[in-house]
């Protein structure tokens, strides 16, 4: 079983996320019994399918796409991931907010993709809570780059007033 | 000028803990040099041409001597003993050593200084009028402003990968210092009129212009909404960085500044999305408050002037017995809201210097000055210059003789050889061409002080390539170094401006050797000399005549075919994506 950063400690993870190979449709792609991960465009298209077996359900929105899509499916969800292509790809870190602040979805959050030690810190503040880091990175040394900085200026998901509400005079 | 509290301060040297730890772990192999640059680059540090450079922020161009000095010694015991100051009020130093700029970090730290988001795809530093709280045209004093921005922007978590850099100037006067039409996004402050949704006729606010910007494809931001009540400053800014992140386009580093979306979307298109994702934070908790802005700007108060009558004798005296300082005080010494003070613009475009550059001992003179005459502060100005805001006029003549023990007080301040200039290529490693030996060259052939005086305000302002750090699009005069068959060539620009009427200069045409750069600026005044009227400055002349008087002039005697290469680097300049 791989391993991720979950509410700030390394544990097991029992999901298995699916995607697309080439040639493979949303209609056709095989999803597992539980525990799956889909595409968006899988959720999408199979939506009733999948909630008829009645076991937990996760999402995974690419960079590009926006939460709009499954908004009104917020209450479905048990996990959803959000990739970042490449770590410089900063789409994620709005998408995460708005998932959080605006549509209040309270599940897992998990990031995926190129997820490295030194944006954690980033995507705790906007919202993650797992964290899927690359493969080829130790995952405990990175551990340490969600508690990066002692206090924050502005307000985001993890904290809704800025600091100049908090600062004491 | 602003102070860090204790909070400030711990998330400062915890950014400094951070980057050693990556340059730690970069030298371990265990961060790649690919995942290390992005985030090395939100720390200033870039590698060159001959290794690594380190650009230091200094917020709104406003420092003090203590830090002025520490910068001057950091320059001597990190780096080459000198440092140079760019357009965008930071100061780079050239030669650090790769493992040493944690250190440097550490030192800049302890006089509140550091090198955050000073590059990278991320909201870069701040800046403002150099005469903020002085001037006599000014509404507002930005600097609250822009300090209440710049701790908003620092370490945005949503904000940390743009899809391009991101650029704010804001200016609080009648007349644009800031250029905040040519940048990603300008505020201008200004008062409410009746009808303006504010808490009444009379409320400071912003007009807000975005989509402005240097570079490959120029454009001149567009009014975006006329009056922003500050109070909506963070949370509307928040919803415009929002948009701006999730649909600028990430696919074609050319096309990922603010300005291609905008102009894509059409400016009210933009501007309504922006409304749309505001009214979700519009008057929530990250609405500033005014206990907030009043804590910030009790840090940019007024000094503790003196009152001293309006014109002081010793001045005057001084003027009419010494003709050179007379002409040093006429370039140098402006307006000052203050009855008996006066703001001081020092130049650092010394005849054989590299525009902007400075040594440790001129930092250390700079820092003494302002410590003795201007109540211990400084300003950088986006031409490459440093202000003393603050002189007792009795004090002018003092000033200059000390800054001209220096090198300090060339009579130059917005004649042609106060050029803007860019490193170029004897250090930048994006540079197509050089910019020093080109402004040095055009420093020499205009060397004559009396000639310069005679030909009156004109900026020339020498970019390296087309990143424009020069801001060879809103000179006067801007040359442009371009790429052809790997050899230097230059493109020029005429007609650009810069202030309330912002505009982007045309390329002359077919591009130049680089010793043909000085003849043909010779030229272009020479139509200027011949033609203006009366008390025309040169790019009033230009305007009445239109470009092509100037364009025959320049090619007269130059062959000149085009080729198929050059003209694509002029279609650059010149596209309208
Ligand atoms: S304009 Fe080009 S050459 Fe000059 S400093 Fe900028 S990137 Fe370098």
């Amino acid at each position: 079983m791989t391993r991720i950063i979950k509410n700030k400690r390394i544990v097991d993870d029992p999901w298995r996320i699916v995607t697309l190979a080439g040639g493979e449709t949303p209609e056709s792609v095989e999803v597992p019994e539980t525990r799956a991960i889909v595409p968006l465009s899988v959720w999408l298209a199979r939506k009733d399918e999948i909630l008829a077996r009645g076991e937990p359900a996760g999402v995974w929105l690419d960079a590009h796409e926006g939460p709009e899509a499954i908004a009104a499916d917020l209450a479905h969800f048990a996990l959803i991931a959000v990739n970042f292509p490449k770590f410089s790809d900063g789409r994620g870190y709005s998408t995460a907010r708005l998932l959080r602040e605006r549509h209040g979805y309270s599940g897992e959050l998990r990031a995926i993709g190129d997820v490295l030690q030194d944006q954690l810190y980033f995507m705790k503040r906007c919202g993650f809570d797992a964290y899927a880091v690359r493969a080829d990175k130790d995952i405990a040394a990175a551990l340490a780059g969600l508690e990066e900085f002692p206090e924050s200026y502005q307000a985001a998901a993890d904290q809704p007033l800025p600091l100049f509400r908090r600062r004491s005079a | 000028m602003y102070r860090y509290d204790n909070i400030d301060r711990r998330i400062v040297d915890a950014r400094v803990a951070q980057h050693r730890g990556q340059i730690a772990r970069n030298l371990a192999g265990t961060l790649a040099d690919e995942e290390l640059r992005p985030v090395r680059l939100q720390n200033g540090l870039y590698i060159e041409r001959h290794g690594p450079m380190l650009r230091i922020a200094i917020p709104y161009g406003l420092l003090s001597s203590t830090q002025l000095r520490k910068l001057a010694d950091i320059s001597r015991r990190y780096d080459r003993g000198y440092g140079h100051f760019t357009t965008r009020l930071n100061m780079q130093l050239n030669w650090p050593k790769f493992e040493e700029t944690p250190a440097i970090l550490d030192e800049l730290a302890s006089v509140e200084m550091h090198a955050i988001q000073s590059s990278g795809a991320c909201i870069r530093n701040i800046t403002a009028d150099k005469f903020a709280g002085v001037a006599p045209d000014e509404l507002a004093d930005p600097r609250p402003y822009c300090e209440i921005l710049r701790q908003w922007s620092t370490l945005h978590p949503e904000f940390a990968f743009l899809p391009r850099k991101f650029k704010i100037a804001v200016n609080g006067a009648a007349e644009d210092r800031a250029m905040i039409r040519m940048y990603d996004l300008g505020l201008q402050l200004t008062r409410a009129g009746s009808g303006d949704g504010g808490d009444g006729a009379g409320e400071i606010g912003l007009r807000v212009f975005v989509g402005g910007g240097m570079g490959r494809t120029p454009f001149v931001g567009q009014l975006m909404r006329d009056f922003l009540p500050r109070r909506h400053l963070l949370t509307y800014l928040e919803a415009l960085l929002r948009v701006y992140n999730r649909y600028g386009r990430r696919d074609n580093l050319y096309k990922a500044r603010i300005k291609i979306l905008v102009n894509a979307l059409g400016v009210e298109e933009f501007a309504r999305q922006v409304e749309e994702e505001w009214a979700f934070s519009r008057d929530g908790p990250a609405t500033l408050t005014d206990r907030e802005f009043d804590r910030v700007a009790a840090y940019f108060a007024p000094p503790p002037y003196q009152s001293l009558p309006a014109g002081d004798p010793a001045f005057a005296s001084a003027v009419a017995q010494d003709k050179t300082f007379a002409a040093w005080a006429e370039r140098s010494v402006h307006a000052h809201r203050v009855s008996g003070y006066a703001a001081v613009t020092l130049s650092l475009k010394a005849p054989g210097k590299a525009p902007g550059d400075v040594t440790a001992g001129q930092m250390e003179a700079l820092a003494e000055l302002a410590e003795r005459y201007s109540f211990g502060e400084l300003r950088l100005t986006h031409e490459q210059n440093v202000v003393l805001a603050d002189v007792r006029q009795g004090d002018l003549f003092a000033v200059w003789q000390k800054a001209r023990a220096h090198g300090l007080a060339t009579a130059n301040v917005g004649l042609l050889s106060d050029m803007i200039c860019c490193p170029g290529g004897d250090l930048c490693g994006l540079a197509y061409a050089r910019s020093v030996p080109v402004a040095l060259a055009v420093q020499e052939r205009f060397g004559d002080p009396d000639d310069l005086r005679d030909l009156g305000e004109i900026s020339l302002n020498i970019s390296g390539c087309v990143n424009s750090c020069g801001h060879h699009h809103v000179g006067n005069i801007g040359v442009i170094g371009i790429d052809k068959n790997d050899e230097e060539w230059y493109q020029i620009v005429v007609g650009g401006r810069q202030g309330n009427a912002t505009a982007i200069g045309k390329v002359i045409g077919p591009s130049f050797a680089a010793e043909e750069v000085p003849e043909v600026i010779d030229a272009l005044i020479a139509v200027y000399r011949e033609r203006r009227n009366g008390g025309e400055r040169f790019i009033d002349t230009f305007e009445r005549l239109g470009i092509e008087a100037f364009r025959e002039r320049a090619y007269a005697g130059r062959e000149r075919g085009k080729t198929a290469s050059e003209q694509g680097a002029a279609h650059d300049q010149d596209h309208q994506e």
